[in-house]
């Protein structure tokens, strides 16, 4: 469990996080979203204690991180793969962890083999790893004191395809034992997949926090149909308003199951009827943080 | 009438107990922190170095010095000499590896306190530094058993015990100087870089104040760190004035810095 309070960190001139709380409850994948600069890896460096909070807390299970006597064993935490000395071996970099938390050797040789670094691969430099064994390198530690909480800042970053599926199960598997995940990303279906809770950040500031299904509901429904003005029409009657998009399909805030009965009432054939979650959570993503946008996307 | 009270049974996710963790002890942070200076391959070459240096300069002794040379304090020197340099860089590096190759993302969150890693750090330093002095004098013992055998003269041990205490603490010196420009620079290259202005560069800019300006010469052992630092290795440094003017250069140039370097190591970000 990790709880977030009032947390605020001003440096000279900005504020790089304004009065963000929340909460990442264990069982549950908590899925941490802003664009780049909006504070995701600052709320998570305070959280671990690398940086200190100008006012508010942070804690994890209830003690803040500086007071956990040994966190490694509670907290698994990779906020940049790339921030290891180039000059260690992979493995020597997994025995300097465990060495630390107190952990005997033989969980170096299990945690490579649950990342899928060959014992070629661990012999080597972190020099000359690409940035998917890094991140597989981050992953290792972070999970190495097998704690009940995990910290992830863009871990998908630099694995493959086959890699980005066993990190989703990996995650998964973990929140299913009762573990709690905070993980951020920027890929966007990487997270609707995944996290069960969302917490968006925009300029500093929470903009939009609960579960995926309360965030993406208010995204509503997709239908298509054959005739997808009859539908449109059907629908203007039903009192419910839609909108007609350019590719046939039709938008609209009612649920899925509304929709359906109106089209059959009409006799109208549905193609598709989905929650708009598909697009939805890009949408939802860009309309939240559109003030804060690079790149000023209408939303 | 007795009432069973049933308790619910979880059937959902449970949230699992925390286990009793135990603090990390001391004596385990100074052995890491001993592994990490020397699991790097700069690390292992500088440990290779002083190795391998210090039985070259005994060795030169054998060759080059004329036979009234061929002393236990000539081959001591010789041996001792790599070291002066190589032991403030590992004392360097030792800290700033942290923030120049970025380990201490990792570090610092498997160890919240700091001042217990960089206290370990400095215990780590100590005694690689004392086991390197250990082997400049044996290098250097068994440089003067052959080398005066070899020359064909009497072997020589002319290394008093105050005097070989003093070398110790040179060394030791020195890699305090160089811990101390790493705890304030917290960067590689410019803590090495401080590290050669502080011993090369700025002793000649003293001597030359010195001699110009001469209020400056009666103070100039209070504060120029290589005088007394040379006075050390010389086993020079006999009275108590002598001792004072240690410490005052060991105040000016290692403990402030220092105090003034852990307070903003303590609050510095580490990215």
């Amino acid at each position: 469990m990790i709880t977030v309070e009032s947390l605020t960190r001003r440096y000279a001139g900005f504020t790089a996080v304004d009065n963000v709380s929340f909460t990442a409850r264990p069982g549950r994948v908590t899925g941490f979203l802003g664009p780049n600069g909006a504070g995701k890896s600052t709320t998570m460096r305070v959280m671990v204690g690398l940086t200190a909070p100008t006012s508010g807390s942070a804690t994890i299970n209830g003690e803040r991180f500086a007071g956990l006597p040994n966190p490694g064993l509670e907290v698994g935490v990779l906020l940049d793969a790339s921030a290891q000395h180039a000059g260690r071996t992979g493995r020597e970099i997994l025995a300097v962890a465990a060495a630390t938390m107190g952990l005997p050797g033989s969980r170096v040789d299990e945690m490579l083999e649950v990342v899928s670094l060959t014992p070629t691969e661990a012999k080597r430099r972190v020099r000359n790893y690409s940035l998917g064994m890094r991140q597989r390198l981050g992953i290792a530690t972070a999970l190495l004191g097998d704690p009940q909480v995990l910290i992830l800042d863009e871990p998908a970053n630099g694995l493959d395809p086959a890699g980005i599926r066993w990190m989703r199960d990996l995650l998964t598997e973990f929140a299913s034992r009762g573990g709690t995940v905070l993980l951020s990303s920027h890929l966007l279906h990487e997270i609707e997949v995944i996290a069960d809770d969302l917490v968006v950040i925009g300029n500093g500031r929470i903009v939009a926090s609960g579960t995926k299904e309360e965030l993406l509901a208010a995204a509503g429904t997709l239908a298509r149909s054959t005739a997808p003005r009859d539908l449109a029409h059907a629908l203007e009657q039903a009192g419910i308003p839609s909108t007609l998009a350019g590719d046939g399909s039709v938008r609209t805030e009612a649920d899925p199951a509304q929709v359906g009965a109106v089209a059959l009432t009409a006799g109208i054939a549905l193609t598709e009827l989905r929650s708009a979650e598909g697009a939805g959570l890009e949408d939802m993503f860009l309309s939240l943080t559109a003030d804060t946008q690079r790149e000023g996307v209408a939303a | 009438m007795t009432a069973t009270i049933v308790p619910p049974t979880t059937t959902t996710k449970s949230v699992p107990v925390r286990r009793a963790v135990r603090p990390i002890p001391s004596t385990r942070l100074v052995k890491v922190e001993l592994r990490k200076m020397f699991n790097t391959r700069s690390g292992f070459w500088l440990l290779i170095s002083i190795g391998v240096l210090s039985p070259i300069a005994a060795g030169s002794v054998v060759i080059f010095a004329p036979d009234s040379d061929v002393t236990y304090e000539s081959f001591a020197r010789a041996s001792g000499f790599p070291m002066s340099v190589i032991l403030p860089m590992i004392a360097i590096l030792a800290v700033t590896s942290e923030w120049s190759q970025r380990s201490g993302l990792t570090t610092f969150t498997l160890v919240p306190s700091r001042g217990r890693v960089i206290g370990a750090k400095a215990v780590a330093t100590l005694l690689v530094g004392l086991g390197s002095v250990a082997v400049a004098f044996a290098a250097g013992a068994l440089g003067n058993v052959v080398g005066s055998a070899l020359a064909g003269v009497d072997t020589v041990w002319n290394i008093s015990m105050p005097m070989a205490l003093q070398m110790v603490l040179g060394n030791l010196a020195g890699m305090a100087i160089g811990f101390t420009l790493g705890v304030l620079l917290r960067a590689s290259s410019a803590a090495i870089v401080g590290y050669f202005v502080v011993s090369f560069v700025m002793p000649g800019i003293l001597l030359l104040l010195a001699s110009v300006r001469e209020w400056f010469l009666d103070l100039q052992p209070w504060v120029d760190w290589n005088y007394t630092q040379v006075e050390l290795f010389e086993g020079a440094t006999n009275t108590g004035e002598e001792w004072a003017m240690l410490a005052s250069t060991t105040m000016i140039w290692i403990v402030i810095p220092l105090v003034v370097g852990l307070f903003f190591l303590r609050r510095s970000e580490v990215k």
